[in-house]
């Protein structure tokens, strides 16, 4: 039986399959990197940056960097995570993210992530962008206010749902989320409630409607588990030892 | 409500959202035969999805902007999401969803042409066409707006109108530009001086000097090939397989180039011969030759003089290194701003098919094929990384890839291509016909050659400038007459700025390297106006695919804009620090590594130009309660001490 090639991660050893990234291969060995626009189910792109990790002394996104044997990943450090309290602040300013009356809140990654990485202010001048609210379909609301273009919904619409209802449109801070019909609205798309899409929105954007707060704040996801810990549990599970 | 064009195709949604601009010259609905002509468009592309940003230039030059209804026909005719086509069209800053005037001004707002002028001539045009900056005229007849360096900074400020460019613009000639507009006279009969525009060269060597033929560099890799094995010298099948004798001519090329030592002179200096090589032996259907004309860095346009008076050169090096990694189709990137140079460069093309310097068995050579298609930017810098040129190139957004795997494997259409800067192809034509010994004995121990030096700015005499690597500072100030120096940016705002203490330096990849821009600052500028020139340009150039530089750079603006507006407070400069670290440390490309570079420079070497403008307090709010009343001070007509805030404190 031949050894799994490993790297070390914050200086223990963690096994991977070729083909892995090292995000894959930390997840599955129960190591948790903090990340925002990464997801186990989809093509990771790695733009939130949050993942930032130290490989062999080079900044690396540590979704989109395949796992190499030998070699060395800092994550858990300080200076990473400060880089990461800075790129979470940097989003809760570039939106307009109001904890308190988002349907969200207690579900929410990015929220899960500031408080377990310990942000206590937005640290710079909110932007307040002008971002309209689409309420057009009867099942979905879409609140811009809250994205973060992670572009998830994008990437599980093409992956799972087949079909195009997202897209990014502008550039720079101008860059925003639109959606696939001439009237720049919702309901003109072929989306479904019961879309991949509509499911994987790790903020507050896309919303089911007539199902608010059925489960009380207090009582949610991350209320109960930090995202550290709930990330582990939703991880895919490590590959059997007899895969081997 | 729902509306139909001529054809009879449905816009639903037109109640619930009116365009802004309903009273604009170019109505959607009015558009004349609106399906045949886009459809022409599409067609001259192939209907392939990858020419799509060509396909919405082109729209936009037939109709002024890229009307909805025309954007939704591409989408059906290259049966393609209408979501993908409007945000592609959206990101590229020349393409215009919203019709822009029938005129449509774009001021080049680099650094250079701020320091001759051009803010207060765009208030002078703006005046006299009576449209506010970033604005449509009532009419619909004009639109004025600031753009990007359009790499006319030896002859600024300059001008693109309706995307031709004019340089040198004076009093004179903005008058000259406003009647022309006011007078709705078409462009083609503008007076053809205004869009003369120089080449400038001060300083030849090698390269602005080299004296070939075109096809000489083509013929001479050929010979090379012969040599000793002209027996074998025909290849039925193809040029770079089956015989070991056919294959010579490819390699003994690539190994010309790789004892050069020629490195990338697009800045980062990457050796040619190894990204040649790479490609070569990288498995793949296809193998591509990308010319990355996309020159955008703001100060430089080296590339524009190239392209203008040795394009056969330029062509000649296409075909050389398609020769020698065994590639048959070429892509020339031009930037937007170059969009004028289009006809020129194609007629090039097509002068070169006729004389067998392209197409198929070129120079006679059988299975010698290859051809060069010009795809044209549209107002983006971050378009000139290599990637993101690539994704350009596919007719999708312009956004730098993950990155291993590199173009060299993955390049066009995922098949192995390498993308090289104007400059680097003409040197390999050079090396083609002289040698590789002959060009390393040019230049320094690790900078082989010559580099192009784009002079502007604060000098007697800013063009082109040509030396072997190694020349200092020093020399090039003399030569140019530049006096009272206080800095130079070398390489432009993603290079550095150094100080009248380093002005022993060299240009050299041991010392300064640089992709050629050389913008000199006399001791009458604000270097921090500088930095904050340059903090504006990259917030505007961002891509937006990462978080640090997305967010980042427009941070870094409103930092130094608070400060410009006399607000700036130590915590500014702390919270400089911090952005310029979580970019430097988390950017995705070299646009977010780099964007701090001018203000980190600066900060460094003149930082009494900062702290000048500092107040002594720890922090002062940025939001202006007295300037907040302006507008209603504007609006009521009052500017009396009670209508001021401070006044009354």
């Amino acid at each position: 039986m031949n050894e799994r090639p490993t790297f070390l991660l914050d200086g223990v050893e963690v096994s991977f399959e070729p083909g892995q990234t090292v995000m894959q291969a930390a997840l599955a060995a129960g190591r948790y990197i903090p990340h925002l626009c990464y997801h186990p189910e989809f093509r990771p792109h790695g733009s939130c940056k949050v993942c930032t990790a130290k490989v062999n002394g080079r900044m690396m996104a540590a979704c989109t960097t395949p796992a190499e044997a030998a070699t060395e990943v800092e994550s858990d450090t300080e200076e990473l995570n400060e880089l990461r309290r800075t790129l979470v602040q940097m989003l809760f300013a570039e939106g307009n993210h109001f904890c308190p009356s988002c349907e969200k809140s207690g579900n929410c990654i990015l929220q899960a992530l500031g408080y377990d990485l310990g942000v206590m202010t937005a640290g710079f001048r909110h932007l307040f962008p002008d971002r309209p609210v689409d309420a057009s379909h009867p099942e979905i609301l879409l609140d811009f206010n809250r994205c973060i273009l992670c572009e998830l919904c994008v990437r599980a619409a093409r992956e799972v749902d087949g079909k195009h209802v997202f897209s990014l449109a502008g550039r720079g801070l101008g860059k925003h989320l639109i959606v696939n019909a001439e009237s720049g609205r919702l309901v003109d798309t072929d989306v479904k409630v019961t879309d991949k899409a509509v499911e994987v929105c790790p903020v507050g954007v896309i919303l089911r409607k007539r199902v608010g707060f059925a489960t009380p704040i207090g009582e949610r996801r991350f209320d109960a588990t930090p995202i550290s810990a709930q990330a582990l549990v939703d991880a895919p599970r490590p590959l059997e030892k007899h895969h081997d | 409500m729902v509306s139909r064009d001529p054809q009879g195709a449905v816009w639903p949604g037109r109640g619930e959202d009116p365009p802004a601009v309903a009273s604009r010259a170019v109505m959607t609905e009015t558009i004349p035969e609106l399906e045949p002509r886009v459809r022409r468009i599409v067609a001259r592309w192939n209907h392939d999805p990858t020419g799509l940003v060509q396909i919405l230039r082109e729209v936009q030059e037939e109709f002024g902007c890229v009307p909805r209804p025309a954007a939704a026909l591409v989408a059906r005719f290259l049966r393609i999401p209408y979501s993908r086509v409007t945000g592609v069209a959206s990101f590229y800053s020349f393409l215009a969803i919203e019709p822009r005037g029938e005129y449509r001004i774009l001021f080049s707002d680099n650094i250079t042409d701020r320091m001759a002028g051009s803010e207060r001539l765009m208030d002078v045009l703006c005046h006299r066409l009576w449209v506010e900056p970033g604005k449509v005229s009532e009419d619909g007849l004009v639109s004025v707006e600031r753009t990007s360096c359009t790499g006319l900074c030896d002859q600024g400020p300059a001008l693109l109108v309706n995307g031709r460019a004019i340089p040198a613009l004076t009093d004179e000639r903005i008058e000259r530009i406003g009647d022309l507009v006011l007078a709705r006279t078409p462009l083609p009969e503008w007076p053809a001086g205004l869009f003369t525009v120089a080449d400038n060269v001060r300083r030849s060597d090698i390269l602005l000097g080299h004296g070939l033929a075109p096809g000489d560099a083509i013929r001479a890799a050929l010979q090379r090939g012969a040599r000793g094995w002209s027996e074998h010298a025909a290849n039925e099948r193809s040029w770079r397989e089956a015989y070991v004798g056919a294959a010579q001519g490819p390699i003994a090329t690539l190994e010309e180039v790789k004892r050069s030592n020629l490195r990338g002179r697009g800045g980062a200096g990457f050796t040619t011969g190894v990204k040649w090589e790479a490609c070569r032996h990288a498995t793949g259907l296809e193998r591509y030759i990308v010319c990355n004309a996309d020159e955008g860095e703001p100060g430089t346009f080296k590339d524009r003089v190239l392209l203008t008076s040795h394009a056969d050169l330029l062509f000649d090096g296409m075909t050389v290194a398609a020769y020698a990694i065994g590639a048959s189709r070429g892509f020339l990137y031009l930037r937007g701003e170059y969009r004028y140079l289009l006809d020129h460069l194609e007629d090039v093309l097509e002068r070169r098919r006729a004389a067998n310097l392209l197409g198929s068995g070129i120079c006679g050579q059988p299975g010698f094929d290859f051809d060069v298609r010009i795809h044209v930017g549209a107002g983006s810098y971050v378009c000139g990384e290599e990637s993101a040129l690539i994704e350009s190139l596919e007719g999708k957004r312009g956004v730098p890839r993950n990155r291993p795997p590199y173009p060299v494997t993955n390049g066009y259409r995922q098949q192995p291509t390498i993308v090289n800067n104007v400059e680097t192809l003409c040197a390999a034509a050079l090396i083609a016909v002289h040698g590789g010994d002959w060009y390393r004995g040019i230049g320094t121990l690790k900078s082989s050659g010559t580099k192009i030096l784009s002079v502007a700015g604060d000098v007697e005499r800013p063009g082109l400038y040509e030396y072997p690597f190694g020349v200092t500072i020093r020399q090039v100030l003399e030569d140019c007459g530049a006096r009272n120096t206080q800095a130079v940016q070398v390489s432009g705002p993603s290079g550095i700025c150094i100080d009248a203490t380093e002005f022993d330096r060299r240009i050299a990849f041991e010392d300064l390297p640089t992709a050629g821009a050389f913008t000199v600052f006399d001791a009458g500028r604000d270097m921090f106006e500088v930095a904050r020139n340059y903090a504006h340009f990259f917030a505007h150039e961002s891509c937006g695919f990462c978080t640090p530089c997305r967010v980042g750079t427009s941070m870094l603006v409103a930092a130094m804009d608070k400060i410009h507006a006399g607000n700036g407070t130590q915590h500014e400069l702390r919270e400089i620090n911090r952005l310029n670290r979580v970019l430097l440390m988390s950017a995705h490309c070299g646009l977010g590594h780099t964007a701090c570079n001018p203000i980190l420079d600066t900060l460094k070497r003149f930082r009494p130009a900062y702290e000048r403008k500092l107040r002594s307090l720890d922090f002062t709010p940025a939001f202006d309660v007295d300037g907040a009343l302006g507008r209603a001070r504007q609006m009521t007509g009052r500017d009396d001490a009670d209508a001021h805030l401070e006044a009354q404190t």
